[in-house]
């Protein structure tokens, strides 16, 4: 018979505990034991990014992460990006008009944060690239685009604090 | 999903320990090809045994001629090895047209080659390069490991734990992906040591195959165009939603002229 297990992790910079059942998928633990509903259910199939997050600083697909694969580690949520004021990636989206429903806005402003740590300045067609793993149904890409390379801009101009 | 336990073992014995007395139980690497199915429900198990913290199955180690690469090493990070890049630059940049960078920062070298999925990237390059695939017990060749689609040459309770790749003169692969899902719909990994050209096919058949007349005709004239006369009989490939068999056999030769041009490139 299974038993649900003990789980301790660091999100958002605060240490949790709780006893889940250990089929419990990341997305569904964020969403429904600590009510953080930044972290969007799309697909559910691996493929949208609704539900991007950052698991010791690389984003992944919380819908494809058990729980317990997270045990001791430390993840980072949309609700943490923000300190006194929003992340500059965040004032990139407001700024370039980046989202239409906002149902992909957390996975995809996640993604961009990492890939405009990760890459050196990025051309317009490797941001492209890199965003292959989020799919909006309503912006057409572009404003998304604008607002990734304004907010590498912004983070490597030293206003970044929370990455 | 079905309900299982789930453990973490830190050393590999104690990890051989759950797979030989646990009822069904499953090695966990990234997890990206696993959980979906599981969550499916097109497979249950009684126990996942989670390899991530076993320190034996991480690293990428260089030596003269080869590099080898733990199983748990992650597809991101295939791709950003300057070792590999400088060495192998073909395997980099497979590694970095995996799927997407999200799936990338999860997904593992050993997971995909012990799935052996049909439409995985890794095992073209696992043998078309000819590795060495290292386990708890033993080695064994790539020719000798891929045996049917989803199963390989593992036995139940065997952990793959490294792959070495010696380095040819040259490599190269392209891939035809779904452009739905990602996964290869054809590909071809080339790689020309001396005289001898390997030439392996994924995405196209039931299971990563080499290709003998090809890899003749290759061995003779390594150029793009000569891959333009190669022939494949539609009855051996594979017909799916995606594309027919006589479809995948007219865009083989094709397929494999990018991985030639990619691999002199």
């Amino acid at each position: 018979m299974t038993r649900n297990a003990p789980l301790t992790l660091t999100v958002n910079g605060r240490e949790v505990s709780r006893t889940i059942p250990p089929q419990m998928l990341l997305v569904e633990f964020l969403r429904e034991e600590l009510r953080l509903t930044g972290p969007h259910v799309g697909c559910d199939t691996t493929q949208c990014g609704c539900c991007a997050v950052h698991l010791d600083g690389q984003v992944v697909k919380a819908c494809t992460v058990l729980a317990m694969q997270a045990q001791g580690h430390v993840v980072q949520t949309i609700e943490g990006m923000a300190g006194a004021t929003l992340h500059p990636m965040q004032q990139a989206f407001i700024d370039h008009h980046a989202l239409q429903c906002g149902y992909c806005t957390p996975g995809m402003i996640m993604t961009c944060i990492a890939v405009a740590r990760d890459h050196a300045p990025l051309t317009e067609a490797e941001a492209r690239r890199q965003l292959e793993g989020n799919i909006c149904r309503c912006t057409g890409y572009n404003n998304i685009v604008a607002a990734l390379l304004d907010g590498q801009a912004r983070m490597q101009g030293g206003d970044d604090v929370s990455v | 999903m079905y309900p299982f336990d789930y453990q973490r073992p830190t050393t590999l014995s104690e990890a051989l320990e759950i797979l030989r007395t646990d009822v069904e139980p499953r090695l966990l690497a990234g997890g990206q090809t696993l959980l979906p199915a599981m969550k499916h429900r097109l497979t249950a198990h009684s126990t996942l045994i989670d390899l991530q913290a076993i320190t034996a199955l991480c690293g990428i180690t260089v030596q003269d001629t080869t590099i080898t690469i733990a199983a748990m090493t992650r597809h991101a990070e295939v791709a950003a090895s300057a070792d590999i890049l400088a060495r192998i630059p073909a395997l980099s940049a497979l590694a970095g047209g995996i799927a997407d960078p999200l799936v990338r920062n999860m997904g593992t070298l050993g997971g995909s080659v012990a799935n052996n999925d049909p439409a995985a990237d890794y095992p073209a390059a696992v043998l078309a390069l000819g590795a060495t695939i290292h386990t708890d017990r033993r080695q064994i060749a790539a020719d000798a490991f891929f045996t049917g689609m989803f199963s390989t040459a593992l036995q139940r309770d065997e952990i793959l734990t490294a792959i070495s790749f010696r380095r040819p003169d040259a490599a190269g692969y392209f891939k035809v992906p779904n452009p739905a899902s990602g996964y290869v719909t054809c590909g071809a990994f080339v790689a020309r040591f001396g005289a001898i050209t390997r030439v392996a096919i994924n995405g196209a058949g039931p299971c990563v195959f080499r290709d003998s007349a090809a890899e003749a005709t290759l061995s003779a004239d390594f150029t793009p165009d000569i891959a333009r006369t190669l022939r494949f009989d539609p009855e051996e490939l594979n017909e799916d939603l995606h594309a027919a068999k006589t479809y995948r056999a007219q865009i083989l030769p094709h397929v494999i002229r990018r991985a030639v041009i990619r691999a002199l490139a």
